[in-house]
């Protein structure tokens, strides 16, 4: 008898420049719950995508095989018909319509003459809620849920669609300890029903606890699939999986001599900007002039939320926490004061919060700092020009001229004119926000030779990074971060990709 | 700092054009200029060829020193609006309240110089800080309570309206004193004689292309000095030519005519101060940072609230300055003044370039937007063509403006 009932074979996905599926095979067997591991970035995602259809037949090789028949899947509604159903990190339900509505959106219950018939739809909305344990009015508004319920719904939805593969990217990464049990509690009742489902999830010990077996990505490979069975296997043993990589010499070396203190914060806390939870909860930490400190933490930690209320409380609401700048203690409620005190924030998104794409380098470049070249508030064209000319050398920006519009300039160039901006700041802390996603490796290079210059210079950096090896070969000091909570602070000789994998994946019990 | 150490990173490439000989260098491909700025260019290619198209439909009549002054005259109005209108574009919002703005500061100057009897100027002054006001009253709504700037205009637009009706008591005043009506009527001529012809009014525009001419020239040195690309020499030459020749053949046609317009002066000088505003202080540029990329605005510490709230401010001093001349050139005050003005401001923006997502435009594009506009309706009027058809081309060419610029923007998009 043949019980696998999706196997994946040899799959490769390219994007321009990049390869984030290099053959890659998964087969998952009827009724088991397959998790799916793998640092931010192994290609977990795009795996997904590829199996769901958003990415469509013919722009990936390799061949997909549901139910013993090999499928080609040209959007969404395909994989649905088959009964492949993702449930994306970001819920896809509108907010001010009801559960009901929710849930037969684009599938309506139609009675007579093609109208929606309501009653039937509200019954049978409420009959997939009871099978989702979620006891709830099918025509409350989506709005009114917690984000645990909402989670709720959206099964209830891939249930009424007649699921037979459900696959889950990070359900729990935003519930709270309550409600994720209850959601893993369904996930094996499902899977007694004889649904299959694939769950993506960072935390490991869910992982361990409802998996049959583990595959893990990593660089756009599937390294292994391990069998969970009678949780045999340790969460040790997918961390050595996922971050098994060598560290090359691809990071120039730098002296290391830190000073004086020059940031510190302390029991910094932020709530979600909508939601009831704290993203950052009493988080302390410092860094020094002429040293790099690591922020490693996977997603959903609260690297970068911790990174902008830091900055002008640019993210969320009730932030509280004392923050120092060389010793001092200071206010900073908005980006202005925060440029003031020289701290500059260098985004993770550049092209939505880094730069004005349809403006030129020049312009981009002074965006921050336009004042210093500015008297009674008129902007000196010619110094701006010669700025943005010395930028360009000094950071090797490939652009046919300072006036050149930005959004047509390479990933890795765009990085440089964000630098570059905030560099015009004469800032004292630099807090660099996955400086080299997305960029090529020369481009990475260029990078790091920057970030080592500044820091001779005595600047104080502070690197925010999903991969470890680059924080590893960066850093002086790494600190852990795992939902919104520093679980550990590594000077990086002492640290393993291992060692820093297994803090950041530690949730609240652990860290007791 | 000391350069990049790119031992194992490609090596640095050239950073900029050797310079050559000082001014004679830069590029005379005039295709790769046209195409490369095809966005401003077009717009003046548009209105040059709009002028020759009624210059022959109309037998030269729309060319003839009496309607020159005319269009001036007639259309002053709407240009200073889309000065005002062209900021709040690139900032993101819009104004739909300027023709009501027109028509209340109108009112407050009639009332105060007609019924109670104030001089001229008292009138004016009157009517700018009520415009100021009105500014300030959306600026709040728009920068601080957080409300889009479509719905606060909307009110705006039915309140100030009301507004009007009650200080005017529903009924319309007129006429001004005469120095009321100087403002738009008036003319500066004879002050240096001539035969036949104001040679004060060729004196201002000779002034205008020394200007030109000099300013263009200090760029293109200071351009070279930095190693900026620039055009090439003869065709900088050629340029400057062609603009002083258009402006000196403009002045001539007004010495001919009944010598220089002072709504013209004032047009001159808003549109000079503000392209300055725009282009070359804090300010201007942070309106375009705010419309480019809100976000990336913010977070450099761009004051997006009082940048937001001074460009609804100066909104409503150009509605102010556009009520006075308006009130002066219709010798009065009417209720239904300035119907459907902000419609006129609003398209002459983005017909002269303003992108609809903000970020994008220059307020000498929305003049000549506006100018675009003027000698459209002049030319048609001229020829006795229809009300309606007059509405119906005007419509047209909005909607073929704003796809010429979203067609551009896409094939930027693809581009990258």
């Amino acid at each position: 008898m043949d019980d696998t009932i999706l196997e994946m074979r040899r799959i490769t996905k390219t994007f321009p420049g990049v390869t984030a599926l290099q053959d890659v095979s998964l087969a998952v067997r009827r009724g088991e719950i397959r998790a799916i591991c793998g640092e931010n970035g192994a290609g977990k995602s795009t795996l997904m995508k590829v199996l769901s259809g958003v990415h469509p037949t013919g722009s990936y090789d390799g061949e997909i095989v549901f139910d013993g028949r090999p499928v080609h899947f040209r959007g969404i509604r395909d994989s649905e018909s088959h009964g492949i159903v993702i449930i994306h990190q970001e819920l896809a339900l509108v907010p001010h319509l009801s559960i009901a509505e929710n849930l037969f959106l684009g599938n309506e219950r139609r009675g007579l003459g093609g109208l929606i018939d309501w009653n039937r739809a509200n019954a049978d909305a409420a009959d997939l809620l009871a099978s989702v344990g979620l006891h709830e009015n099918p025509v409350t508004p989506v709005i009114q849920l917690g984000v645990g319920k909402q989670q709720l719904v959206e099964i209830a939805k891939a249930l009424s669609k007649k699921v037979r593969l459900l696959i889950l990217d990070e359900p729990t990464a935003a519930l709270n300890d309550v409600d994720s049990a209850h959601l893993l509690d369904l996930l094996r009742r499902l899977r007694e029903r004889g649904i299959t489902c694939i769950l993506i999830s960072h935390k490991l010990n869910e992982v361990t606890a409802i998996a049959d077996s583990t595959t893990v990505i990593r660089d756009g490979r599937t390294v292994e699939t391990l069998a969970m069975a009678s949780g045999a296997v340790a969460q040790e043993r997918i961390i050595r999986g996922m971050v098994g990589r060598d560290l090359d010499s691809f990071y120039p070396d730098r002296v290391s001599s830190p000073g004086e203190e020059v940031l510190r914060i302390e029991n910094w806390s932020v709530r979600h900007p909508t939601q009831d939870r704290l993203v950052v909860d009493g988080v302390s930490l410092d860094v020094r002039a002429g040293e790099v400190v690591g922020i490693a933490g996977l997603m959903g930690a609260g690297r970068t939320e911790l990174a902008m209320s830091v900055f002008g409380r640019s993210y969320g609401r009730d932030v509280r926490g004392r923050l120092f700048v060389r010793g001092r203690e200071v206010r900073v409620h908005t980006v202005a004061q925060a440029i003031g005190h020289g701290i500059a924030y260098v985004t993770e998104d550049r092209k939505r919060f880094g730069l004005n794409l349809i403006d030129d380098v020049r312009r981009n470049v002074s965006a921050a700092a336009l004042g210093r070249l500015a008297r009674l508030g008129w902007v000196n064209g010619n110094e701006e020009i010669e700025v943005a000319e010395r930028s360009r050398r000094e950071m090797n920006i490939k652009t046919t001229s300072v006036m050149a519009v930005v959004g047509k300039l390479s990933g890795g160039n765009q990085q440089k004119v964000v630098l570059s901006k905030w560099l015009f700041t004469s800032p004292d802390v630099l807090i660099l926000d996955e400086p080299t996603r997305g960029i090529d490796v020369g481009a990475k290079f260029e990078i790091y030779t920057i970030v080592n210059r500044l820091v001779a210079a005595g600047k104080a950096v502070i690197l925010i990074s999903s991969e470890l090896p680059e924080l590893l070969g960066m850093c002086d000091r790494i600190y852990t971060l795992a939902a919104g909570r520093i679980t550990g602070q590594v000077s990086v000789v002492e640290a393993t990709q291992e060692y820093l994998m297994d803090l950041m994946t530690k949730d609240k019990e652990r860290v007791g | 700092m000391t350069s990049v150490k790119t031992s194992s990173a490609p090596a640095p490439q050239p950073t900029g054009k050797t310079p050559g000989v000082a001014l004679h260098t830069g590029t005379s491909d005039l295709r790769a200029l046209v195409l490369n700025n095809l966005r401003q260019s077009g717009i003046y290619v548009a209105l040059v060829v709009i002028v020759a198209l009624f210059a022959v439909l109309t037998d030269g009549v729309s060319l003839s020193p009496g309607n020159i002054t005319n269009i001036v005259l007639q259309y002053s109005y709407i240009l200073v609006l889309a000065i005002g209108m062209v900021i709040v574009i690139i900032g993101g919002h819009i104004d739909l309240s300027v023709g009501s703005v027109v028509a209340l500061t109108g009112a407050v100057s009639a009332v105060l110089v007609i019924r109670e009897g104030y001089p001229w100027w008292v009138g004016i002054l009157a009517a700018l800080a009520v415009g100021v006001v009105v500014g300030a009253w959306h600026g709040f709504w728009v920068a601080y309570a957080g409300i889009p700037a479509f719905i606060v205009t909307l009110a705006g637009m039915l309140l100030f309206r009301g507004l009007t009706l009650r200080v005017l008591d529903n009924i319309s005043l007129s006429p001004f004193p005469a120095d009321y009506q100087q403002v738009a009527a008036g003319f500066l001529n004879g002050l240096l004689g001539g035969q036949g012809f104001d040679v004060f009014t060729l004196l201002i525009g000779a002034v205008a292309v020394a200007g030109y001419v000099v300013s263009g020239f200090r760029t293109r040195v200071a351009r070279v000095r930095y190693q900026q690309p620039v055009e090439s020499f003869p065709l900088f030459v050629a340029r400057v030519a062609v603009v002083g020749a258009v402006i000196m053949y403009f002045a001539w046609q007004l010495a001919h005519a009944r010598g220089l317009p002072i709504v013209l002066i004032v047009l001159a000088v808003l549109v000079l101060v503000y392209g300055l505003l725009t282009r070359r202080t804090v300010f201007g540029r942070q309106v375009y940072a705010i419309g480019g990329n809100l976000s990336a605005a913010t977070l450099s510490g761009v004051k997006v609230r009082t940048v937001n709230f001074w460009m609804f401010v100066n909104m409503g001093f150009l509605a102010a300055v556009a009520g006075v001349i308006y009130s002066s050139r219709s010798n009065g005050a009417q209720p239904a003044a300035g119907n459907m003005f902000e419609l006129d401001a609003i398209a002459a923006a983005f017909i002269g370039g303003a992108a609809v997502t903000g970020g994008v435009g220059t307020v000498v594009g929305a003049v000549v937007g506006g100018l675009i506009m003027a000698v459209m309706s002049n030319g048609m009027q001229l020829m006795g063509v229809d009300q309606s058809v007059q509405s119906v081309v005007k419509g047209l060419v909005l909607l073929v403006a704003v796809a010429f610029d979203v067609y551009n923007k896409r094939r930027a998009g693809t581009a990258r």
